[in-house]
Order: C-alpha cells, then structure tokens, then sequence
C-alpha cells in the first residue's frame, strides 16, 4: 500500500511538472494566408499548401530566419540566399553557383516565386525534387553546395539559444531534425509570390503599355512569330509558365540529360522544367546552364538558333528555319514586353530581405 | 449558368417522380462516370504510346505524338419523355494523366433511360476568355489575338517529312478566328450524340476518341500542307470539325 501511495504520489508530480512546463507545448501557432494579388485570385486556382505543412505565422518567420541563416553550410559561409538572392528574384548573377568549398554546378540557381502554384510538385530543373519540402533538403547535404549534413545542423540549431523555441512555436516540439527545418523553409518559400509588375497593372486596367511593349505582346503571342504562350502562358495565366517539362532545342547532343535522368525515360532527354518570364530584369543569366548572359541573346536564340535532337518539343515549330526569324525590331519590341513583367516590389519586399 | 442548369434539373426530378409508376425503380439520384480511351484506326493508345509509337494516317504520312489534351463539356441526358437533363461542368481530358481519363459528374440524375451527348471543347457560350481558372492554369487558353477562350485540343508531335526527317505538327483546334476579320468567328464545337444510355447506381459511360479519324474524314489530312500555326488558319479550323465529328464513339455502359 505504501509502494501504491509512493507511486500515485510520483506519478501526480510528473504530471503536475509536465503541466507547468507544457505551457509552450500547447502554444498554438496562428494560421497564416497567402497574399495574393488580385489577378491571380481571379485568373488561376488556389495555391497548393499541403495539409501537412499548413502556413502559420511562427512557421514562415521561423523559415525566413533559417532561410538565412549560414549555419545550414558545413562551414557557416552560406545560406540558401547566397544562391538565391532576394534583390535577384531569389537567384544569384553567377552562371553556376560556386559551393562553400569553392565546388561549381552544372546548373543555374532556380529564381524563387509563385512556387505554391506549381501544381505538379517538380522542383528544379530537372524536376528530381518532388515536393519543396523535399527540394529544401537537398542542398545542404550537397557536397557542391552548402556541403553539410543534417545531424550535424540539426544539433546546430538545438543548441541556439533561440531555435527550440521557435521550432515549438511554429510546430509543437523543440526537437528540431532536417524535416522540421525543411517544412518552415517551404513555408517561407510559399510567401514569395511576385504579381505586381507593369504588365499585372496593364491587365488590371491601371496602366498602359507603350506602342513598343504592345507590339513585343503581340509576337509573343502569335503563332507566326514568337508563339511562346504554349510554354509560357499569357494573359490569362498570370504565372507566365506552364511549370512543364520541354526540350526547346537548347542542344544537338545533350551533355545534360535534365529530366531524363531523373525518369530513365529516354524521351525526357534534355528536358528542363519552363522558368517563369516574370523578374528577367533581375536573372541573368539565362537557361538552365546560364549559356546566355543577356536577354537579347535568349531571344537570338529562339530567333535562329534552335538545335535539332529526337526529342525537341513540337512546339518549337520553326525548327527547320532554326527558329522563328524575327527582325531587329520584333526582337526589341519583344524584350520590352519581357521587361513589363518586372516586379521592382518583389525583390525589395521588406518582409523578403535578411 | 449553374442555377440555370439545377432549375432544368429540379423541374425534371419533379416531372420524372410525378410521372413514375415503378415503386422498384431506385429514384435516388446519382452522378455518372465518363470514362475516355483512345484508339488510331482501332489500335490502342495510351499513356505508353506517347512518343514511342508511330502511326500511319490515312494520307500516308508516318507520325508521332507528344502530346495530346483535350476538352469536354456540356453534357446533356435527355429523357424518354423528351426533358432536358443538362449536367454542369467540363472536362479536360490528359493521355498522360490516368486520372483525367475519368470524370464523374458533379450533378445528379434521376435513374432511367436517357438519351446522351457530349460536347468536344466549348460552345460559343460557354467559350468566354479567361474565365476558368483551372483551364487557365493549365495554360489551355487562347490568347485573346487568336479569338479568347480556350483549346479545344492540342494534339501535339511529329512526322516524316519527303525527307524522312521528323518535323513538328501542332494540331491544335479552338473556334475558327479569322485574324483578317473577313470571317465572322464560328462555333467549332463538336455535340457528340452517344446515343441510348441507362442512367443507374454506378454507371460507367465509356467513350472512345479515334484519333484516325482527325486525319481522315471527311477531310483527308495532309500534314505537309497542314502542320503547324492552325489556330490562326479558319479554313483549317472548319475542316477540323468536320473531321473530329467521326472521331468519338460510345463503345459501352457498364452498372457495376
């Protein structure tokens, strides 16, 4: 009986200490929306928020604080934004992003924006990230990137002075692993949506556009002479891309497969996902190797540079001409419509910055 | 639209009640499955062929396809006693999404005998720029210099040219937009009859695009005349129509 009472006594007092200290274990974050500019609202469907990552206040503070943060580097050197840099759409100027151990890619650092509404959830280039909570791993633990390891971050950030709380904060336990970091990151990352450039304004009836830009929308638009809305969308698809995978006859011999070597399919090959043609003002270079530096050339390109290979998309329909041959004039015209979709208020969004 | 359509299909659950007899007949409504396959000339074509597999059309011309989507809407059940049952909604039907191969619609139906149609893509009506969103997230619309509103189909690949080196074919069919202005816009909408279906618990209506058929008939399609920048052509457009008013079929019903 004494045994009994010792034990109800011990237990009553575990459970009594329990909560006193689960004051902050029962904190509820408060949910948090998108801000979603208006076209947007009325032109494409809800964004994707997975049900397991609902946007909570605490969660995209806590993801732009790790956003930041250089401790997610093997040596402390980088964070995601010195790859992906707010005042450059969330990407950097450099062709390929050199690593902390001085390492280089093969590839152009991705801008970030309007990510929730990629509906079909490939990430990167080449679209091997399924999900961005799953793309917001990966580069940490790459050699060539940030070149660290996720135990060793997560015990990092247990030991901050400020994480656990944080973390309990934003999701309910101070225990802090790589999928809790990788969620509040993807939640951050779900915020940066830029809609408001000239062009947002002229379909919303707020401006005009120059004779010039008309023009460049016109061949942009049409079938004999730029038709880029197949791939890229338009007026009425605010995103201005298809967030699709397509060959656009960058190369006659593919040295990067793309998505193709995520899929094993031998169609995919030289496959890389559409960028947006929202922030081009900001993104050079150009393509997913960066090849082009400037935007004259990217429109040089489809111009009359085209490469034939197996599996360019049919929608590159000019091929046999080696593109769609527009003069000096529909190449200028057409840059100044690209320039229409520049969002000055995106890449200096204070709630974006460090 | 929509309460336009529930008010056709509240009159004719009063007038079907009103009217029926058989205390055996389940008179609960339900929603119907559509569910798409697609054939060249009676071969089967699926998710696996898509950039694999060629075909033969009629003119002779080897192709390839990359791509294939296309739109359904209008669905309309009439019943034996001649009331207009008018479903809501519209489809958009992917080769290489299995999901989109099914669509259950969002009204119900009293159970009964019906007659069915379809519609392949949208009615001048229905057909008004940028106004759904899904379709505009799907990068399906047509720019406004094209005529608005949406595809109907984009059919998407390659041939052999006189060279047997491959060129591209956009077989893309929206309204015939005459950019000259010489033409007034035409509803280039396909209404699909099925014919006699019985509407129960489960039904499965299973339709069959023959993909042959546009490239063949009427219009016997050469891909070396007729290959790429066919939205802008209203002549196409008009011969397309034709040809795809033969390309969809009912192959069956099934109650499970």
């Amino acid at each position: 009986m004494k045994t009994f009472l010792l034990l109800f006594f011990g237990f009553f007092c575990m459970m009594a200490c329990s909560d006193a200290n689960s004051g902050d274990q029962t904190y509820i974050p408060i949910p948090a929306t998108l801000d979603i500019p208006v076209l947007f609202q009325d032109r494409l469907i809800d964004p994707l928020i997975p049900t397991n990552n609902p946007l909570t206040e605490e969660g995209i503070a806590l993801g732009k604080k790790l956003f930041f943060d250089r401790r997610l580097s093997g040596d402390h050197s980088q964070s995601c934004a010195s790859c992906h840099n707010p005042r450059n759409a969330f990407t950097d100027n450099s062709q390929f992003s050199n690593g902390i151990d001085g390492s280089v890619g093969t590839r152009n650092s991705m801008p970030l924006f309007n990510l929730a509404w990629n509906f079909s959830d490939r990430f990167a280039w080449d679209g091997k990230e399924l999900g961005l909570e799953q793309q917001a791993l990966e580069p940490v633990q790459n050699p060539i990137e940030m070149h660290s390891n996720w135990s060793d971050v997560a015990l990092k950030l247990q030991q901050d002075t400020d994480y656990p709380t944080l973390f309990l904060h934003a999701f309910g336990t101070s225990t802090i692993d790589s999928s809790l970091v990788a969620k509040a990151i993807a939640q951050f990352e779900r915020t940066l949506i830029s809609g408001n450039s000239k062009f947002d304004h002229y379909l919303m009836g707020s401006t005009t556009l120059s004779p010039q830009e008309m023009d460049g929308f016109d061949i942009f638009t049409r079938e004999d002479k730029g038709d880029c809305f197949h791939c890229h969308g338009g007026e009425n698809n605010p995103l201005w891309t298809d967030n699709g995978f397509h060959n656009n006859g960058l190369d006659a011999v593919f040295t990067d497969l793309g998505l193709g070597a995520v899929t094993g399919d031998p169609n995919d090959h030289g496959k890389f996902r559409t960028p947006s043609l929202r922030n081009l003002a900001f993104t050079a270079p150009y393509m997913h190797d960066g090849r082009f530096t400037t935007l004259d050339e990217v429109i040089d390109f489809y111009s009359e540079g085209l490469q034939n290979s197996p599996t360019i998309d049919p929608l590159m329909k000019s091929i046999d001409q080696g593109g769609v041959q527009l003069s000096s004039e529909e190449k200028a015209s057409l840059k100044a419509f690209l320039l229409t979709l520049t969002d000055h208020g995106f890449v200096n969004h204070p709630d974006f910055q460090e | 639209m929509k309460k336009f359509y529930l008010i056709y299909l509240f009159t004719f659950a009063i007038v079907f009640w009103s009217c029926s007899k058989d205390s055996d007949i389940t008179l609960e409504p339900v929603n119907i499955s559509l569910n798409f396959s697609h054939t060249w000339n009676g071969q089967e074509v699926t998710s696996s062929a898509i950039d694999t597999s060629r075909f033969i059309n009629e003119n002779g011309d080897d192709i390839r396809i990359t791509r294939l989507r296309y739109l359904i809407s209008d669905i309309v059940l009439t019943h034996e006693s001649g009331v207009d049952a008018m479903l809501t909604g519209y489809h958009l039907i992917d080769i290489m999404d299995d999901e989109s191969l099914s669509y259950s619609t969002a009204d119900e139906i009293i159970p009964g005998e019906y007659t069915m149609s379809i519609r392949f893509g949208f009615n001048n009506a229905d057909n008004q720029d940028g106004i759904y969103n899904d379709l505009n997230t799907a990068s399906f619309d047509v720019p406004a210099q094209l005529g608005g509103g949406y595809h109907y189909m984009q059919l998407d690949g390659t041939y052999k040219n006189s060279n047997n080196d491959d060129d591209p074919y956009n077989y893309h069919v929206i309204r015939a937009f005459d950019m000259t202005g010489t033409n007034e816009p035409q509803d280039t909408s396909i209404k699909i009859s099925l014919g006699s279906v019985t509407v129960g618990v489960n039904t499965q209506v299973n339709i069959q695009m023959d993909l042959y058929e546009w490239f063949s008939n009427p219009h016997l399609w050469d891909l070396s005349e007729l290959n790429t920048m066919l939205m802008s052509n209203y002549d196409a457009q008009i011969k397309m129509s034709q040809n795809g008013a033969s390309a969809f079929s009912l192959i069956s019903i099934t109650q499970e």
